[in-house]
Order: structure tokens, then C-alpha cells, then sequence
């Protein structure tokens, strides 16, 4: 254990105690300093307590990148009726895997965060709608809430403030959709999980048609050390308008995957570093810089900070930071037909441009796949997700095109190849996890 | 056939009296029906709807959108296999094509019980479950089974139908299909501090950091002193699949060295 202490390229902050004895009880995360924020935020003015996010410049964590503070000053607090927290932690957008393990390890910081921004809000009833399809995190978020609740940091008069707030754990059932937050607001609601037009948005009329905000959990979480450490601690990590930490999530075709909490801004290249690298004998053809909803990236882009204007730059999005490494044994079009039949099965059915442009693209990419047809086909494949993006309902549309358009940008001759092949050319035994490491010539 | 005794209906008043309108109960109620149940049926379709006030219709039509609910029965594992682009890649496919070949089952189907099986099993290919770090990843009864070969795959159904005990990789002791729906209905069992806080992957950033003494700013770079050896030794082991799979059958693992590894929370 080295004694000398720097702020270096990871900095743990939300999985700094994930390595400590039982980091999920009362015990732990409060002999850690834990719930001490909650002090200092019930002795604020709730509006300072915004103030203090929004000068923090936390941005949201669950991909859109809204600024945290903001959307809290957005409630209106001249509404009578009652204002809502809810937590999205229906964490699904494939290759997203940090906040399933953060409420795992972690889940007091997340009740903590719960706590002070209900307050800031002025909210007395919060809810955290997980996915249901995490049994053991669902155990790990019910009973962080019990024991906060047995040891008065939840309930009537919390530290003996006068502030009342109860905390409801709500499972989902199965639906990717209802992480997007008007389709969550109808889960919660006991609904069907489809998108809600826009206006009126949440902050006006969201859960029970009163104020709501919905965040993320990572932003959530990220809340506590913002009021104890300061708005400035958190904006002297990451970059001019990307500012704090945040869980990058390397999965795929790396030597070590796993999670690296880093300042925003970080490189692909120096998070690949400290991962070990591409898998051994092999080399890197295709990222996701944060989902699958998010662009293709390739390794021109291994220098792109992490941040959202860079990124966006780039001509992708941040997203939820969910890096998917592809090394060059991976076809593209198979990795692409299996994400559209995702959105496929995913789409709501609401509007027309997803439901049915969704299951065109699923038959136009089969076809391309398995080598049939011609380059007309794949001009078609472009025209039809110029019909979906911008045209659907909500962002899983948007988000359905990501993956083709980006693919056929980059790897166009791929395509090509399937057709002139007359099937795929890769052979898909090399791409598994237990694939004979080869030495590439 | 009804199975909704008074206390169950109990129970469905219950969970919708902890929402400010009692509809937001409906999720968590169906999983209950499930727990008791095995399945959506008609009868709790129309108990939920009349406890809620509203059309049969309107439940079922909420019963029908979300996966997690079931028409028809299920096993008493239900194993799910992630298909979704990453863990496909990685060799979900090639488990979710030998769990097919070895059960006898098509998508969503129930193996049929043999002669001597405590348990049954049954198949369907999942969605991303937001642990690609873990890929391939297979769940059962919605725990993680991480770092998945097709051989590790076919020996835990085999122990789940031969009733030999099977723990999650990054979790406990699995329970049945309707324990495990009870729990999501918010009923919670005794299981929570079972099985480490984090996996050896959730773990790979902050081993570096503290290795090389990487903080946050203001941070002492120490790690912390109650640090246990369990967490070292499971941080250790990379996640490769031997380790996966002697750990993840109990039974079948057989070495002493697959029961020092195993991490003990308690």
C-alpha cells in the first residue's frame, strides 16, 4: 500500500468504498463519514442547496447530460400540488452495466442522495424504480432504505429538522423503455411503459401529473460528496463544461473489463492502458462511447476526451459512458442486426416510425447479413432510418438508427463484402470469451 | 384452482397502500400474483383490478407489456441467457445454443422433468442486464451467473435439477422462481448481506487507484483499513471461467481450492 497520495486519472469517489467489508450496510457507509451530508444539506436553504449542484456542474449521469441543478430549479414551487423525486434506476441500455453495481456495493450513498435532493426540491415522498430484472441489487436497495429508515435518516422529522420524507423501492417488470422518464413515469404509475408527449415535461406535471424530477442514479449519488466537499471539489475533476467524475464501464474485448471512475475527459486510449489493453493478439475495430443508442466509434477516435462536447464532436454522444470494445474478429453487421432486433423487441408500439420502421430494419439488415441482395439495399437501409430518426416518439427510435447509420459510415465495405461473399465472412467462434488467443502475423 | 387466500389479498392491499394512488401498486402486485401463482392468471388479474378500481382489461393489458410476467408457467429456475450484441458476442449465442440443445426447448419453454429431478428449468434468451463486464452473462431467477461457458452453463441447470444448491456469482444461494418474485413484489427475504459487494470487474478501476494511490482530490489515498481478505482474494482471482464455474456449482465443484476461494461475506 503506497503512502504518497495524488489525483490521478481514476478517481474513486461513488466506488471508493466498494472494496470495504460489507460496504452495502448502515454501519460501514456511515463509519465512513456517511449521511454527515445530509446534515449539512438540512441546514441549508433548500435553494442554496440547488444553487450549490448547479454550481457543482453536474451533469446528468444517465446519458442526456441535462444539467442536475438546473432541472431541480424547474420545479415550480408555487405548484400546490405535491413535488416528486424519482430515481431511474432501470439501468438497460446495453453495455450500460455502473449503476446495477454502484446500488449493489453502494446503495446508502444513493438513499443519502435521495435524501438531499427530495429536500432541495421540497419533495416528501421519493421513489426508486429499479428494473426488475436484479434480484440481488433490489435486496441491497430495500434494505439500505429500511436501515435508514430504523436509524431516522428517513421518516418524520429526519435529524430532528422537521423535514418528513418517505422512500418507496419499486421494481420494475421488464421494459427498457421505462427508462426513458415519461415511460417510467407510466410504470410507476401502473401502466403500460409508453412515452408521454412533451410538453407538458415532468417538472410541470410528472408522476400524478404533479412536479417531478427524475434523475439518474449516478447523478443522484454524486449529490452527497457535492455538499460535503463542495461545488468546487467536484468542478476541479473533468473538463470546462463536463466537469466532475463519473463510472466509465469497459466491457468486450479488453484485458481487464470492468469499472474505472475517472474525471470526465478521460481517453479511450488511457482507460485501455489501464485495462491491460485489446484482448491479447488482437486489435480494436469498433467502440460504443456510451451504449448502443450512441454512435460507433473506431480507433481514429481513441484520442476523443470523454466528455460531452467531445464526444458530440466526434459526431457521437457521451451517453451513459458504456465503453463495448470490439476487436477485428467481430462482424459489424452481426453486432448491428443484434442491436436492432433489441430495439426491435423493445419498441413501445406507440408511434408508427419505430414500431414498424424497427422491424423493416431487422429484415433489410438480415438480408445484408446473410449476403443477399444488392447495394440498393443498403442505400434503403440508410433511407429508412433517415425515416425513423427525428420522426419517432421518443428517443429509442433515435436511438435504433445509431448503430446502422454509424456502421455503414465506417465500415461500408463490410457490407459490401457480406454481398459479395454471399454470407458473412467472420466466423464467430473467434469472438468468444474463451477463443484461442491467436498471434496475428 | 384459486390460490389468492385471504392473506395474499392481504398482501395486494398491502403494497398498493404504500403509493399515493393505489394504481402504482399494480407492478409489484403482479410480481406477488406471480410468487403465489407461478404465472399471471385470470383470477389475479381480476383481483388486482377489482383492489385497484379499475378494468380487467387494463391490467392485462399491463400483464402483457412487461417480460417479467408470465402467461404460462415457468421453471423452478428460470435461466435466462443475455443475447444482446456484447454477451452474444462473447459466446452467449454458443450457450444459449447448447442450454436449447441439452434442455430440448425452444425459446421460453419448460424442460420437461426426468425421472429423479427435484427441480425444473426453464430457457429464454434476455436482454442486456447491465453486466457487460461479466459477459457472457446468464441470469437465473434474475441473479448473476457471470463469465459463462456453455459447459459451466449445462453443469448449473444440471445441479438446479438435481436440487444441488447453486450460488450466484456476485449474490447468494439461489431461490426459487416464486421466492425470488416475492422479493421483487417488496417482501424481502433474509438473503440481502449473502454475497460479496462487488464482483472481481466492478472492482478493476479501483485496485488500480489504489495501488498506484490515485484519490479524488482531498482524498488520503489510503485504502481502507477494513479492507477484507475476502474482498483481495475474490479481486484477485481475474474473472476467468474456471473460477466462474467452480464457484458458481457448489456441488458439482468438488476441490478444496474452490471452497477457500469462495468469498464469504458473512
Amino acid at each position: 500500500m503506497v503512502s504518497t497520495s495524488s489525483t490521478g486519472p481514476l478517481t474513486p469517489v461513488l466506488t471508493d468504498n466498494w472494496d470495504v467489508e460489507q460496504s452495502w450496510k448502515l454501519s460501514s457507509y456511515a463509519g465512513r463519514g456517511g449521511y454527515e451530508a445530509v446534515d449539512v444539506a438540512l441546514g441549508m436553504a433548500p435553494d442554496d442547496v440547488i444553487a450549490a449542484v448547479k454550481d457543482s456542474g453536474l451533469r446528468g449521469r444517465g446519458g442526456a447530460g441535462f444539467p442536475t441543478g438546473m432541472k431541480w430549479s424547474f420545479i415550480p414551487q408555487d405548484n400546490p400540488n405535491p413535488k416528486y423525486l424519482v430515481v431511474n434506476a432501470d439501468e438497460s441500455e446495453p453495455g450500460t452495466c455502473k449503476d446495477i453495481p454502484l446500488m449493489m456495493a453502494n446503495p446508502h450513498v444513493l438513499v443519502e442522495g435521495v435524501i438531499i435532493s427530495s429536500y432541495a426540491i421540497r419533495a416528501n415522498k421519493a421513489f426508486i424504480y429499479v428494473r426488475g430484472e436484479v434480484l440481488h441489487v433490489i435486496r441491497r436497495v430495500q434494505a439500505a432504505v429500511a436501515e435508514a429508515y430504523a436509524a431516522g435518516h428517513l421518516g418524520k422529522d429526519i435529524h430532528g429538522t422537521g423535514y418528513d420524507l418517505d422512500v418507496v423501492v419499486h421494481a420494475g417488470a421488464g421494459a427498457y423503455i421505462c427508462g426513458e422518464e415519461t415511460a417510467l413515469l407510466e410504470g410507476l404509475e401502473g401502466r403500460r411503459g409508453q412515452p408521454r408527449l412533451r410538453p407538458p415535461f415532468p417538472a410541470v406535471a410528472g408522476l400524478y401529473a404533479s412536479p417531478t424530477v427524475i434523475n439518474n442514479v449516478e447523478s443522484i449519488a454524486s449529490v452527497p460528496a457535492i455538499i460535503k466537499n463542495g461545488a468546487d471539489w467536484f468542478s476541479s475533476m473533468g473538463t470546462e463544461k463536463s466537469k466532475g467524475h463519473g463510472i466509465f464501464s469497459l466491457s468486450g474485448h479488453v484485458e481487464r473489463p470492468g469499472q474505472y471512475e475517472a474525471p470526465l475527459g478521460i481517453t479511450l486510449r488511457e482507460l485501455l492502458d489501464l485495462a491491460g489493453g485489446v484482448r491479447a493478439g488482437h486489435e480494436l475495430k469498433f467502440w460504443t462511447p456510451g451504449g448502443s443508442s450512441t454512435p460507433l466509434l473506431t480507433p481514429e477516435h481513441l484520442d476523443v476526451p470523454l466528455d460531452f462536447e467531445g464526444v458530440g464532436a466526434a459526431g457521437s454522444m457521451l451517453g451513459t459512458r458504456a465503453l463495448q470494445i470490439f476487436d477485428e474478429t467481430v462482424c459489424v453487421i452481426r453486432a448491428v442486426l443484434r442491436w436492432t432486433e433489441f430495439y426491435k423487441h423493445e419498441s413501445c408500439g406507440k408511434c408508427t416510425p419505430c414500431r414498424e420502421g424497427t422491424w423493416w430494419l431487422v429484415q433489410a439488415l438480415t438480408r445484408l447479413e446473410h449476403g443477399d441482395g444488392g447495394e440498393a439495399d443498403l442505400d434503403q437501409l440508410l433511407d429508412q432510418c433517415d425515416n425513423i430518426l427525428g420522426r419517432a416518439f421518443c428517443a429509442l427510435g433515435d436511438g435504433a438508427t445509431s448503430p446502422i447509420s454509424s456502421s455503414v459510415k465506417y465500415f461500408r465495405d463490410e457490407y459490401l463484402a457480406h454481398l459479395s461473399h454471399g454470407g458473412c465472412p467472420f466466423d464467430p467462434a473467434r469472438s468468444t470469451a474463451w477463443a484461442q488467443a491467436e498471434v496475428t502475423a | 384452482m384459486g390460490t389468492l387466500d385471504g392473506k395474499t389479498i392481504g398482501e395486494l392491499e398491502e403494497i398498493a397502500a404504500r403509493y399515493p394512488q393505489k394504481r402504482s401498486g399494480l407492478l409489484p402486485m403482479l410480481h406477488l400474483a406471480q410468487s403465489v401463482e407461478g404465472r399471471i392468471t385470470p383470477e389475479a388479474v381480476e383481483k388486482c383490478a377489482e383492489i385497484l378500481e379499475i378494468s380487467p382489461a387494463d391490467v392485462h393489458g399491463v400483464a402483457t407489456f412487461y417480460t417479467m410476467y408470465k402467461r404460462h408457467g415457468v421453471g423452478d429456475f428460470h435461466v435466462g441467457v443475455c443475447t444482446n450484441t456484447l454477451c452474444a458476442v462473447m459466446g452467449g449465442d454458443e450457450i444459449l445454443a447448447r442450454l436449447k440443445d441439452h434442455l430440448g426447448v425452444a425459446n421460453d419453454e419448460v424442460a420437461p422433468k426426468r425421472q429423479g429431478d427435484q427441480y425444473t428449468v426453464s430457457l429464454e434468451h434476455v436482454e442486456c442486464n447491465a453486466a457487460c463486464d461479466y459477459a457472457p452473462v446468464m441470469m437465473v431467477n434474475w441473479e448473476f451467473l457471470d463469465n459463462q461457458t456453455p459447459d459451466s452453463a449445462v453443469r448449473t441447470v444440471e445441479a438446479l435439477r438435481a436440487g444441488h444448491p447453486v450460488r450466484s456469482t456476485r449474490g447468494p444461494r439461489l431461490c426459487t422462481w416464486r421466492e425470488a418474485e416475492r422479493v421483487l413484489a417488496g417482501f424481502p427475504d433474509d438473503l440481502v448481506d449473502d454475497g460479496p459487494a462487488a464482483g472481481p470487474a466492478s472492482l478493476a478501476g479501483l485496485e488500480i487507484a489504489r495501488e498506484r494511490g490515485w484519490t479524488a482530490p482531498g482524498g488520503d489515498g489510503q485504502a481502507p483499513a477494513e479492507t477484507t481478505t475476502a474482498s483481495k482474494q475474490q479481486a484477485a482471482g481475474t474473472a476467468d471461467t474456471q473460477r466462474a464455474e467452480s464457484e458458481t456449482v457448489e456441488e458439482t465443484s468438488g476441490t478444496d481450492e474452490a471452497a477457500a476461494e469462495k468469498p464469504e461475506a458473512k
